[in-house]
C-alpha cells in the first residue's frame, strides 16, 4: 500500500511529476503536493461538496478519487479559474457582487460545481440549476446569493459567447 | 423612543457607513488563496490523531499501544497516563463551584463518558501514519449503563456526584398568587432536540513552540482568542506575554468554532514535550461526535392568563441535556434560556427552574442564539396555545403581550451572565405591523385558507424574538495612517466570516474620511493588540466597531489640527475628503493627504511636538448596556401527506437592527441565520440509539439543509430603534435570523395540518409529523 507510484497530474494546464502512494486521495495531492489548498476538505465522504474539481470538463469530488487515478485527464481546480492575468472569471466575479460567500470554505466548491456545470448546459434552467447546486453544501449565506451569483455568470458568459 | 439623534453618523448623509459596499475579504477566497489552517504548514511539523472512545460509558480496563508504537513513523502515543500532571480544562468565565468536578480531562481518565471522547493521541511524521497507527491503538472498556435522557430522574456522574450538576433559577413577582387568580392556566411540554452549528471547516489546530524566544503559539484560534490565551496561559502555567494566537481564515464559527478543546491543549503540549510543530485537523466525524453539540432542552412551561389573553404569570421547568463533560462555558446556555424566555412581552410575574444535567453524549455548549432559538420556540409556542384556549388570533395574542415603546428602557428584572437586563430600545408592535404588512399577512393567509379548503395542507406560523447584543463591558482598537495615506485598523476582534473586516473598514472610512478599500483590518492576532473581545454573541460589530470609531476619531481630530496649522483654517472648518483634508467652503482648494501629515508628524519631525507622534490612536469603547435586536419571522410551509416532509414556500423576517452598517452583510446574516434554523427545526438531529451509540455521524445521516430545502429569504430591516448604548446606534445582527425560525415552524406546520399545538417537538421530521396526522385522524 505504502509503495509509491510515479504519476504525472495535469492541473490547471501545468504537469506536476509526483511520486505518490496509490491510497492518496486527489484532494490530499492537490494540496499536500501541488500546494493548490484552494481545493477545500469539508467531509472527506463525498457529501458537501468543498473538494469539487473539475476533471475533463465534469464537476468530480476529489475527496472521493484517488491521485492516481487522475493521471492523463486535465484537472482544473479553484487556483485555474481566473485569467492569465488574474482577470477574475464572471462567476469569481459574480460571488462577490452578490455577497454569495461569508467563510469562504464552500466557495471554491461551488464555483467548480457552477463553471462544470455552465460548460456543460449554458442554458440550463433554473430547477435543473438548483438541482445540481443542491449537492453542494453551504452552512454561512441560506445559499439564495449562491444561485443569484452563477445566474447573474451563466448571463455573462453568454453574453460574451455571443460577441464577434 | 427613536433616539436617532444618539447616533454618530446622520443617516443618509453618510459616505460609506450604511451602505451595500462589496467586501474586502473576498478576493484571496474566490480565488482559492485563503489560508485555512489545515492550509497553513510549518517546517518539521508532525500530525496528531486522536483515538476515542467508542463506548457510550464504561471503566477503562487497559490501553494496549505497543503495535500502534511500532509502526515507523510514529514519534510518540500518548495516554492520559503520559499527561496526567496537565489539570482539566477549565472555564473560561468564571463558573460556579459546583460545576468544577464535571470538566473534561485532556484524554479520558479511567472512565468514557461519550463516544467520540479523547482517550490516547498518536503523533506521527505524517497525518496518514498517525491514522494507521491510531486504528491499532486497543482500548478495552467494561461497559457501564448509559444515561441518554435528561429529563429522567439523575444517576452518579462519580461517588457523592450527582448528574445534575447544577439547578439554576430565575424568579420575581408573585407567581403563586398569579396562578391562583388566572382566568386560565395554559400548559405545554416542549422539547428542542440536539443539533449544533456544524461549520463547514472541520476543526483545527498547530501548536507550535519557539524555544528561542520559550513563546507558545496556538495558529488555527478563532472567535476568543485573547481570552483563549489567557486561559492557555493558566493552563500552562506560562504569562500570557508568551503565548500567542493566531487565527488564519476560519471556515464558519456559530459559537462552537474557537472554544477550547482537548486537542487545542494537546497540541500545544505536544509541541513543547516533543520540540517541533503539531498540527491536528478534524475529520467530518470526529467533528459531529467531538465538537460541542448544543440545544438539547426539554420544557414543562405554563402560563398564567386573563380573560383577555394578557399574560399574568410565566413558569418554567428546563431539563437542559449537557451531554458528557461541562466545557468552557460552564453553565451559560442554561442562564441565557432563563435569563431570556419572557422575550418582548410583558411578564408580571416569572419563575424558571433549570436543571443542567450530564448524559453521555457529546458536551454540549453555545450555538448561535444559544437559549434564545429553545426559548422563542418554547415562549411562542405558548403564546400560540393561549390563542387558541382563548379563540384569538396569533397576531392578537401578540399584540395585547408586546412591551410598548414609552416603556423603554424596560428593566425585566433578570440577568444574563450577570448583567441586568434592561431592553434598551424598540417598537415592537411597529414593527409586528410593518411586518406583516410587507408580508401580506392578510392577503397570505385568505389564500391559505383557500388553499386549504381545496384540500392542500398549507399554513403561516409567525414568531416574535428578541435577541441580545454588544454585551460589553469594553475593547480597544488601534487606528494608524502611514505615510502613504493608508490606514491599518488592529483589533481584538475575530472573523469567523461574517465580514468582520469590511464592517470595521466602513467603520473606520467613514469616520475618517478615506476610501474603506485603504483601511486593512487585522483582527485574531493575539501579538498585535492586548485585549480583544472576540467575535461572539452578536458583540464583535457593537464593541470592536465602537473602539474603531473612538480610535478613528481621535485620528481625525489630529488630523484636523495639524492641518488646521499648514492650511490655515480652524480645524472645525476642515473635512477629510478620499484621504485629504479640504475646507468645507473650498473643496476643491488647497488640500493636503493623511499620508503628508503622517509624514510631517512621524518620530523626530517638527509636526509630533504633542506627546504622541504620528497619525495613531489607541481607543477604548466602554459600555454598561447591552443592544437587544428584535424581530419577526413568517414561515409558509406545505406538508406532504403522505411523507410527512415539510415544504417551505416561504421565509420572512423583520428586524430591527438599530442602524446597518452593511445592509448586504446584514440580509446576508439573517439568510444564513433563517436556514440554519431551518435546520434545528426541521432536518438536524444528533440521534442515538439505546446504548448510547450516535446514529448522526455522518452528511449521510446529519442533514443540514441544501439550496434545495432552503426558501428564498425575505429580509425587512429597520432602523426604527438605534441603541442609545453605542454611539452609532448598532445592534448585532448575527443571531436573529436564527432565534425565531423553530418557533415559526412549529405555528406554520399547525396552521397547515389545522390542529394549534401540535408541534411539540423539534425537528419536525417527516416521522414526527406523519405522526401527528396520524393521531388526527384517529
Amino acid at each position: 500500500m505504502s509503495q509509491k507510484l510515479e504519476v504525472k497530474l495535469t492541473v490547471n494546464g501545468r504537469d506536476y511529476v509526483l511520486s505518490l502512494e496509490p491510497r492518496w486521495t486527489l484532494a490530499d495531492v492537490l494540496r499536500e503536493h501541488c500546494g493548490l489548498t484552494g481545493t477545500h476538505l469539508g467531509c472527506e465522504h463525498g457529501v458537501c461538496g468543498a473538494c469539487t474539481v473539475m476533471i475533463d470538463g465534469q464537476a468530480v469530488r476529489s475527496c472521493l478519487m484517488f491521485a492516481v487515478q487522475a493521471q492523463g485527464k486535465a484537472i482544473v481546480t479553484v487556483e485555474g479559474l481566473a485569467g492569465p492575468g488574474g482577470e477574475l472569471h464572471p462567476l469569481q466575479q459574480a460571488f462577490i457582487d452578490h455577497h454569495a460567500l461569508q467563510c469562504g470554505f464552500c466557495t471554491p466548491g461551488f464555483l467548480m460545481l457552477a463553471h462544470a456545470t455552465l460548460l456543460e448546459s449554458p442554458d440550463i434552467d433554473d430547477e435543473a440549476l438548483i438541482d445540481i447546486l443542491a449537492s453542494n453544501l453551504c452552512r454561512c449565506t441560506g445559499y439564495k446569493n449562491i444561485l443569484a451569483a452563477v445566474k447573474t455568470a451563466a448571463a455573462v458568459m453568454k453574453a460574451r459567447r455571443r460577441q464577434p | 423612543m427613536t433616539g436617532a439623534s444618539v447616533t454618530a453618523f446622520e443617516k443618509g448623509k453618510t459616505r460609506v457607513f450604511g451602505r451595500s459596499v462589496s467586501r474586502i475579504e473576498d478576493l484571496p477566497l474566490v480565488t482559492g488563496r485563503g489560508r485555512y489552517v489545515a492550509d497553513l504548514d510549518f517546517p518539521r511539523q508532525i500530525h496528531m490523531r486522536v483515538v476515542r472512545s467508542e463506548e457510550a460509558h464504561g471503566r477503562i480496563v487497559a490501553i494496549r499501544l505497543d503495535a500502534a508504537r511500532a509502526v515507523p513513523g510514529v514519534v510518540a502515543v500518548w495516554t492520559h497516563a503520559d499527561i496526567a500532571g496537565l489539570p482539566p480544562i477549565d472555564f473560561r468565565d468564571p463558573a460556579a463551584e459546583a460545576l468544577k468536578p464535571y470538566r473534561q480531562p485532556l484524554l479520558a481518565k479511567g472512565v468514557v463518558r461519550y463516544v467520540g471522547e479523547p482517550v490516547a493521541v498518536v503523533l506521527a511524521e505524517s497525518p496518514y501514519v498517525a491514522e494507521d497507527a491510531a486504528e491499532l491503538v486497543a482500548v478495552e472498556v467494561e461497559a457501564l449503563p448509559p444515561l441518554l435522557d435528561a429529563a429522567a430522574p439523575p444517576a452518579a456522574f462519580a461517588p457523592g456526584l450527582s448528574t445534575e450538576a447544577l439547578e439554576l433559577s430565575q424568579e420575581y413577582g408573585d407567581v403563586a398568587a398569579a396562578f391562583r387568580e388566572a382566568h386560565c392556566i395554559v400548559e405545554a411540554e416542549l422539547s428542542i432536540g440536539r443539533h449544533s452549528g456544524v461549520p463547514m471547516e472541520c476543526r483545527g489546530a498547530i501548536g507550535r513552540y519557539d524555544a528561542a524566544y520559550d513563546v507558545l503559539e496556538l495558529w488555527g484560534a478563532a472567535k476568543v482568542p485573547h481570552r483563549n490565551r489567557e486561559a492557555l496561559a493558566r493552563f500552562f502555567g506560562r504569562p500570557s506575554s508568551s503565548v500567542q494566537l493566531h487565527e488564519c481564515h476560519v471556515g464558519g464559527g456559530f459559537g462552537i468554532r474557537g472554544e477550547l478543546y482537548p486537542e487545542d491543549f494537546l497540541v500545544c503540549a505536544a509541541s513543547m514535550r516533543l520540540g517541533c510543530p503539531v498540527k491536528w485537523i478534524e475529520d467530518r466525524r470526529e467533528h459531529l461526535i467531538a465538537a460541542n453539540h448544543s440545544r438539547q432542552q426539554h420544557h414543562r412551561v405554563r402560563a398564567a392568563v386573563d380573560a383577555e389573553g394578557r399574560i399574568l404569570a410565566l413558569e418554567d421547568a428546563i431539563f437542559l441535556d449537557q451531554g458528557a463533560y461541562v466545557r468552557t462555558h460552564g453553565a451559560r446556555v442554561l442562564d441565557l434560556t432563563l435569563a431570556m424566555l419572557p422575550g418582548p412581552y410583558r411578564v408580571p410575574a416569572f419563575r424558571a427552574v433549570g436543571h443542567f444535567r450530564l448524559t453521555n453524549k457529546t458536551p454540549a455548549a453555545t450555538y448561535r442564539a444559544p437559549g434564545r432559538y429553545e426559548g422563542t420556540f418554547v415562549r411562542e409556542r405558548l403564546l400560540d396555545a393561549i390563542a387558541a384556549r382563548l379563540g384569538l388570533d396569533g397576531v392578537a395574542i401578540r399584540r395585547r403581550n408586546l412591551i410598548a415603546s414609552n416603556e423603554m428602557p424596560y428593566a425585566r428584572q433578570l440577568t444574563a451572565n450577570g448583567h441586568p437586563i434592561i431592553l434598551d430600545s424598540g417598537d415592537y408592535a411597529g414593527l409586528l405591523r410593518a411586518a406583516l404588512e410587507a408580508f401580506g399577512w392578510e392577503e397570505t393567509e385568505a389564500r391559505l385558507r383557500e388553499r386549504r379548503a381545496a384540500g392542500e395542507f398549507v399554513g403561516a406560523g409567525l414568531s416574535f424574538f428578541l435577541e441580545k447584543s454588544g454585551q460589553g463591558p469594553s475593547d480597544s482598537a488601534l487606528v494608524s495612517v502611514d505615510s502613504g495615506g493608508f490606514v491599518e485598523v488592529v483589533t481584538g476582534g475575530a472573523s469567523l466570516g461574517q465580514g468582520f473586516e469590511t464592517a470595521m473598514a466602513q467603520i473606520c472610512a467613514e469616520t475618517l474620511g478615506v476610501d474603506y478599500r485603504r483601511v486593512r483590518v487585522v483582527h485574531g492576532q493575539t501579538d498585535r493588540i492586548r485585549f480583544g473581545i472576540g467575535a461572539h454573541a452578536s458583540r464583535a460589530t457593537v464593541m470592536t466597531g465602537g473602539a474603531v470609531h473612538a480610535a478613528a476619531s481621535e485620528v481625525r481630530r489630529k488630523a484636523l489640527a495639524q492641518a488646521s496649522v499648514l492650511l490655515q483654517a480652524p480645524a472645525d472648518e476642515l473635512d477629510i475628503v478620499e484621504g485629504r483634508v479640504v475646507r468645507r467652503d473650498a473643496p476643491m482648494g488647497a488640500s493636503i493627504s493623511l499620508g503628508e501629515l503622517s509624514r510631517a508628524s512621524g518620530p523626530g519631525r517638527d509636526g509630533a511636538g504633542n506627546g504622541m507622534p504620528g497619525l495613531y490612536s489607541e481607543s477604548w469603547f466602554h459600555t454598561e448596556g447591552m443592544a437587544f435586536p428584535y424581530g419577526v419571522h413568517i414561515a409558509v410551509v406545505r406538508v406532504d401527506r403522505a411523507t410527512g416532509q415539510v415544504a417551505v414556500e416561504r421565509y420572512f423576517v423583520a428586524t430591527d437592527v438599530g442602524r446597518a452598517v452593511n445592509p448586504m452583510m446584514v440580509e446576508g446574516q439573517i439568510a444564513g441565520g433563517v436556514v440554519q434554523g431551518l435546520g434545528g427545526a426541521l432536518y438536524e438531529e444528533f440521534r442515538y440509539d439505546a446504548a448510547g451509540q450516535p446514529l448522526s455521524a455522518t452528511f449521510a445521516a446529519y442533514l443540514m439543509p441544501t439550496m434545495r430545502e432552503a426558501p428564498k429569504v425575505e429580509v425587512l430591516i429597520a432602523e426604527d430603534a438605534p441603541s442609545p448604548n453605542n454611539p452609532l446606534g448598532i445592534k448585532g445582527v448575527g443571531e436573529g435570523g436564527c432565534t425565531g425560525a423553530g418557533a415559526a415552524i412549529a405555528s406554520a406546520i399547525d396552521a397547515a395540518i389545522g390542529r394549534p399545538g401540535a408541534v411539540t417537538a423539534l425537528p419536525a421530521t417527516p416521522e414526527r409529523v406523519l405522526s401527528l396526522l396520524e393521531a388526527a385522524r384517529r
